[in-house]
């Protein structure tokens, strides 16, 4: 297993289209990744919008659409915490984040990939992290995660 | 007040700020000195901690957070679909 990139794979009781309009409907996207994005996703097109995560509401995300293959396949690329106005971070390689769709006997097996991190420079995690006011109980919680599924 | 201004501070204080149990509290600056982002200082029979400004985050660990925040993203996403309309 390639430890630089997540791999996420889930079950939902749900038929394809359904779940396709839950990734690539920027309302319905905006709804549970928490981001208010102002339009729709559109191939080859920059969606943007403030993080509607507590803590995080300052900041702008920015999602540059690269594949929308209806009902399959829906990607994009993306800087994680590009959170310093003063960063180009055009500069730097964005992850990219790919959404995979198939049915599934129980409705829709949704595959979900986030590579590219060893191009986010190493002096940019801790401080994407620990920047923010919140970003202490951001991290906190995150880590009671990290430590209650590796204990 | 938090643990990113100022000075060092206990595990009592620390937790008394957050919705942290003492324990929850300990484990999880353990794991943050692991990471190397805090570090601790023991003054008489207490340890006392203070962030680390020019700590490097470890990949891994790295990885992990943003991991945990792909779950809950994607449990949000079931709900969503799941319960919703």
């Amino acid at each position: 297993m390639d430890k630089r990139r997540i791999d996420k794979e889930i079950e939902i009781k749900a038929p394809v289209a359904r779940v396709w309009r839950a990734l690539t409907d920027y309302r319905e996207f905006g709804a549970w990744f928490r981001v208010k994005l102002g339009a729709p996703f559109a191939l080859g097109q920059t969606a943007r919008g403030n993080i509607a995560y507590p803590g995080y509401e300052h900041l702008v995300m920015e999602v540059q659409v690269t594949a929308m293959e209806p009902e399959r396949y829906f990607a994009f690329t993306w800087h994680p915490f590009a959170i310093d106005p003063k960063v180009d971070y055009s500069q730097e390689t964005p992850t990219l984040v790919e959404f995979r769709l198939e049915p599934s006997p129980a409705g829709t097996r949704l595959w979900v990939s986030e590579s590219g991190f060893e191009n986010i420079p190493a002096e940019r995690r801790a401080e994407a992290f620990l920047r923010n006011g919140e970003g202490w109980a951001i991290q906190v919680r995150n880590i009671s995660e990290y430590v209650a599924q590796n204990p | 007040m938090r643990l990113s201004q100022g000075p060092a501070r206990s595990i009592a204080e620390l937790s008394a700020e957050s919705r942290l149990t003492r324990q929850a509290m300990t484990k999880h600056l353990r794991v943050l000195e692991r990471a190397r982002l805090v570090r601790s200082r023991r003054t008489g029979r207490e340890k006392r901690f203070a962030f680390r400004p020019d700590s490097i985050m470890e990949l891994q660990e790295y990885l992990a957070a943003v991991s945990a925040q792909w779950d809950g993203a994607l449990e949000r996403l079931r709900t969503l679909v799941e319960e919703g309309s």
